[in-house]
């Protein structure tokens, strides 16, 4: 059985005699030692469901089981000790801003009854883990954002948990803290087996550390697998957009194209299984010795292989139009055509 | 320019306001920091919302804030003889004192502990600290601040109240302003116990917002 099951997970929030079902049906089941991006645009329902794994949030209906354990059926008391496997970091640490580092990695502890002797010792320990040793003595606020996000993963660990959630965890940090943060996680999944759960908006996220994806959408749990198959081959719309990172708009933009030329055909071409160093329309371009006009262009490199699609202009000559959708199918490309 | 009695008076005046001031605002917090911690639990958003328990303290602690001082005084006379066994002096000026005081230090101590960040709240829960310790260590600790500035303010009110005791005969700066400002025309004694209140008042802002920022570390 996997480290966390969720089952037909709902959530549904009351405001105002208004019903707002923020998660809607969820089935997800995260393995032990995984590293498990869970992905969607804000108010999605990211954040519901992360605190549903501790049951910060208690699901509407649905089954939370958490190495073995249903959460739904702990006491309070058991649901809290249950709480010191599963350690938690925040988009704004939520650090106690009146106490020394060293006072806030103690702090888990100190609520556990852990001795002050022995706790200051781990305390020490996890600091040195996130490379903050000489800082102990040092309060939040004289602190950086990217070292308190560390404080608070030395907090996290203090209990010795076996999850480790994230909540937009390096949302609010610059991106060379963002990828320090995630090398350190990284690095401590490696190290100690911990199962990580990251919640976040920013693709690179899940690119750099995660194995497994889940892509969340309006309360529904749209795609899940290993990041390597949904980057490469998105089915959703929502994932989709997150892959390419286009809105809506931009991914409706080449059907409303509103100069379309008048002389010349306007085709969309598709890519989804060209290597990105196959210069394809260049090719195009010496092969016929025509030139082709590029009306619009959204393309990424994900994992080696070009994702995305163009729109562009063919020449007048309808031999040369056969001729060139033929050599772009040959490539490997979906071409569809744009109508005026 | 003034005989030793009237300054030995004066003294005397001085450390009576300030007894009364110092030992009301002590009692009131003893109620009033409990009450006020059950207000910000029991609340809407709290740790264990209760709306009976809430709705409850909230109406005494109204009812008894927008009673005028001076009649709260008079209203609560037998009481007072039944605690300290007399109803005129500062001692019995100290009962109304900190029944009156002890709803608005409630009030500020809820306001204190509603400011602390909900994110350090959820935070100790993902921990599994139980709300006890949430009190404990988060509220009490991150609203410390707060507490100590509301803690400035109530002894200022307090003792601008313990000086309208005076005309019940309460003791103090306030009693000495009253008898000789207002019922013997003593205008210069009236003028001196009043810059004497003003210079306590400044003493006790000075002296707590020292400590709040001191105890400060955001």
């Amino acid at each position: 059985m996997a480290l966390i099951e969720l089952q037909n997970v709902c959530k549904e929030f009351t405001q105002d005699d208004l019903k707002i079902q923020a998660l809607n049906d969820i089935n997800l089941s995260i393995e032990e030692n995984d590293i498990y991006g869970i992905i969607g645009m804000s108010g999605a329902g990211k954040s519901t469901l992360v605190r549903c794994l501790n049951y910060l949030e208690k699901p509407t209906s649905g089954t939370v089981i958490v190495d073995g354990e249903k959460l739904g059926a702990l006491s309070e008391k058991e649901l809290r000790d249950k709480r010191g496997s599963i350690a938690m970091i925040f988009q704004h640490f939520n650090l106690l801003m009146q106490k020394t580092v060293i006072d806030n990695v103690m702090f888990p502890l100190k609520i556990k009854g852990v001795k002050k002797a022995e706790a200051k010792a781990k305390a020490m320990e996890y600091l040195k883990t996130v490379g903050l040793e000489d800082k102990a003595k040092a309060y939040p606020s004289q602190l950086s954002g990217g070292q308190k996000q560390r404080v608070a993963i030395a907090r996290a660990l203090a209990c010795n948990p076996k999850i480790l959630l994230c909540d937009e965890a390096t949302s609010a940090l610059d991106p060379q803290t963002t990828e320090s943060i995630l090398s350190l996680l990284k690095e401590i999944n490696e190290n100690t087996g911990i199962t990580i759960v990251i919640i976040t908006h920013q693709m690179s996220v899940v690119e750099t550390i995660c194995n497994k994806v889940a892509i969340i959408d309006n309360g529904n749990l749209v795609e899940t697998g290993l990041v390597a198959d949904v980057f490469a081959n998105p089915k959703s719309i929502a994932a989709k957009k997150l892959i390419f990172g286009n809105s809506e708009e931009e991914m409706q933009s080449y059907k409303h194209i509103e100069d379309i030329p008048e002389k010349g055909k306007t085709v969309r071409i598709v890519f989804s299984e060209n290597s990105s160093f196959e210069p394809v329309v260049a090719d195009l371009i010496l092969q016929f010795n025509m030139p082709v006009n590029i009306l619009y262009a959204n393309t990424k490199n994900v994992g080696g292989i070009a994702k995305g699609d163009m729109v562009i202009t063919l020449p007048e000559d309808e031999h040369t139009q056969v001729d060139m959708i033929q050599f772009l199918r040959n490539k490997g490309l979906e071409v569809q055509e744009v109508s005026k | 320019m003034f005989s030793s009695e009237i300054i030995t008076m004066l003294l005397e005046g001085i450390r009576d306001t300030v007894y009364m001031t110092v030992a009301s605002t002590f009692f009131g917090y003893v109620i009033g920091l409990p009450m006020g911690i059950c207000l910000t639990v029991t609340g809407k958003d709290g740790l264990k919302p209760n709306a009976a328990v809430y709705r409850v303290l909230d109406v005494i602690s109204n009812i008894v804030r927008s009673i005028p001082f001076l009649i709260l005084l008079i209203l609560l006379i037998p009481f007072t003889r039944f605690v300290v066994g007399k109803s005129y002096g500062s001692t019995a000026t100290i009962v109304p004192l900190i029944i009156c005081a002890a709803p608005y230090i409630a009030r500020l101590v809820e306001s204190s502990l509603n400011e602390v960040d909900k994110g350090v709240v959820e935070a100790a829960k993902s921990m599994g600290a139980n709300n006890f310790q949430i009190v404990m260590h988060v509220l009490l600790v991150e609203g410390r601040t707060s507490i100590i500035t509301g803690a400035t303010i109530a002894m200022g009110t307090i003792l601008g109240y313990s000086a309208m005791a005076g005309t019940v005969g309460g003791g103090g700066l306030g009693d000495i302003a009253v008898r000789y400002g207002y019922y013997r025309w003593q205008t210069d004694i009236m003028i001196i116990t009043v810059i004497l209140i003003i210079l306590l008042f400044q003493l006790f802002q000075n002296v707590g917002m020292k400590i709040a920022s001191k105890l400060d570390k955001r």
